[in-house]
């Protein structure tokens, strides 16, 4: 499994959202390294398809597919189960993920 | 205060001095597309109603530069104000002078005056973005009780949490 966790450092959420990460790779008992990718400028973010930060990829997939966001420096949205908003993933959004790639 | 005369999505232009009744008055910096914008939202949407009756009154403004994002464009401001019946006026500040004159880089970024329009709170509108059941410092709340009281708020500064504004 590869997981891919990009940023752009401008949105103040990554440190937290990486730490989220971590801490769900750690009780899905994962040990898989976290390539980090740190995202800097427009052109760099659209060959990278990035659609905002953070965004968290396993085996190249998006945690959660972003439908037509478009590609760029930007912080990027999230819903909860509940459908408000948030800067970063869930830790429910993140296990999922993971379990669905195992 | 740092005066200002910005067009409103429902085409008035709108300054401070309108609200010179206003007990409190906070210039609220935000924008349609950042999310931290979009989670507090309806917390200054409810804090705002809260304390309409007791002289509080807010303006937001946009300052982020539609050319960089499309969402924040003075059409979907309006859409956005209009989707979520803003108690308050949402203005744009196409030349971005206001947002550089206030410092404002966040959004969102609150600036809170009292009546004399003297500063008394600039930040955050609390401590948790992500979950307003957990918040622990409601800073927006609490400076706003305070100069309603003529009390100092405890917590008159905190660094703003959000989206960078976009620049030209």
């Amino acid at each position: 499994m590869r997981i891919e966790f990009l940023y752009w450092d401008e949105c103040p959420s990554h440190d937290q959202a990486l730490a989220r990460l971590r801490e769900v790779l750690a009780e899905e008992g994962i040990r898989e390294e976290v390539h980090i990718v740190r995202v800097d400028t427009d052109e760099q973010a659209r060959a990278l398809a990035f659609p905002g930060s953070p965004t968290i990829r396993i085996d190249g997939a998006d945690i959660v597919p972003p439908s037509e966001l478009p590609l760029g420096l930007a912080c990027r949205v999230y819903f909860t189960d509940d459908g408000r908003v948030i800067p970063l993933p869930t830790k429910a959004i993140i296990r999922r993920a993971l379990r669905g790639a195992v | 205060m740092i005066s200002f005369a910005l067009p409103a999505t429902d085409g008035r232009i709108v300054r401070p001095e309108d609200f010179a009744q206003a007990r409190v008055f906070g210039v609220i910096f935000t924008c349609n597309h950042c999310p931290y914008a979009q989670a507090w939202e309806d917390r200054l949407i409810r804090t705002q109603r809260d304390y309409a009756d007791r002289g509080v009154r807010f303006v937001l403004i946009s300052a982020n530069d539609p050319a960089r994002v499309a969402d924040d464009s003075p059409e979907r401001m309006r859409t956005r104000a209009q989707e979520k019946a803003y108690p308050f006026p949402y203005l744009f500040d196409e030349t971005q002078e206001v947002a550089k004159a206030y410092g404002a880089t966040r959004t969102p970024e609150i600036f809170l005056f009292d009546a004399a329009r003297v500063l008394r709170y600039h930040g955050a509108p609390d401590d948790n973005y992500e979950d307003p059941g957990a918040v622990r410092h409601h800073y927006l709340r609490d400076a706003i009780e305070a100069v309603l009281t003529g009390a100092t708020p405890a917590t008159a500064e905190t660094k703003p949490v959000g989206c960078t504004i976009k620049w030209k």
